[in-house]
């Protein structure tokens, strides 16, 4: 029997599930409550914009809350996209270089997304 | 031998319960919004370059492929919704005695439907000129 003088969280650091802890399950959540109220109003918008032309429709966008809500929809659904994904990637896939290839994949695609669509906010209102 | 052996988590040996659906779908549901976020960016992008590019957005929710898409997502949004709900209010603890559980189900599913028929009922009588 060697003595151990190392912690127990000094031994978990670094291995198994403790590589990141709750991290994944606190963002996952935190990113759902703000999409309970931004998924909500995601429909009423989609709904306005039915009957409008599209000079009105980017006028809609282009008003500041609509354009910070529609930035802060966008980065939520897009990492609980990435989080939701990642999941279902650990469960089911069981190679491990598709499995890394596939969780690299979903990472770009999600920041790509995210970044694509909130710079297209961005244009929309600042009328560029 | 050991294939001759059945498997964790000896799926054939249950009977379907809500409890597997509402899991299940929550799943599914969550893979189909997150390609229809790529939806959602298209359209952005869409508006962001020009009337030409958005009327082909427009064309494509129009188009019957496109409206049956979209009635998919809606359905899974409400589904993703109100059961993500239901997790939300079980990460605290409450909601877990049998009766309860099963009837929560019952209610997302049934909900989901419901909720999927008042967005669509908006957009029968709204029509649109996008």
């Amino acid at each position: 029997m060697t003595r151990q003088f190392r912690t127990p969280m000094k031994i978990a650091n670094g291995l198994g599930s403790a590589r990141a802890g709750a991290h994944h399950f606190m963002v996952q959540r935190i990113t759902a409550v703000a999409l309970i109220a931004l998924g909500l109003w995601i429909v009423w918008i989609a709904l306005e914009m039915l009957h409008m032309d599209y000079a009105a429709a980017r006028a809609l966008i282009a008003k500041p809350w609509n354009a910070v809500l529609m930035i802060a929809f966008l980065i939520a659904s897009f990492w609980h996209a990435q989080l939701g994904l990642q999941v279902v990637i650990e469960d089911y896939v069981h190679a491990k270089g598709l499995e890394l290839a596939s969780q690299i994949a979903i990472k770009f695609a999600c920041f790509l997304g995210a970044a694509a669509s909130v710079l297209a906010v961005i244009r929309i209102a600042l009328g560029t | 031998m050991a294939a001759a052996r059945p498997l964790s988590p000896h799926l054939s040996v249950y009977r379907w319960q809500i409890q597997m659906v509402t899991s299940i779908v929550h799943r599914a549901t969550g893979i189909a919004l997150s390609v229809g976020l790529l939806l959602v960016a298209w359209a952005l992008i869409a508006l962001a370059s020009g009337p030409d590019a958005f009327a082909d957005v427009a064309a494509f929710g129009r188009s019957w492929i496109g409206t049956i898409l979209l009635i998919g997502w809606t359905w899974s949004l409400a589904f993703h919704f109100l059961n993500g709900i239901r997790h939300l209010w079980q990460d605290l603890g409450i909601g877990y005695a049998i009766g309860t559980f099963v009837r929560a189900g019952w209610i997302v599913m049934i909900g989901s439907f419901v909720l999927t028929a008042l967005v669509w009922a908006c957009v029968l009588t709204r029509g649109g000129a996008a």
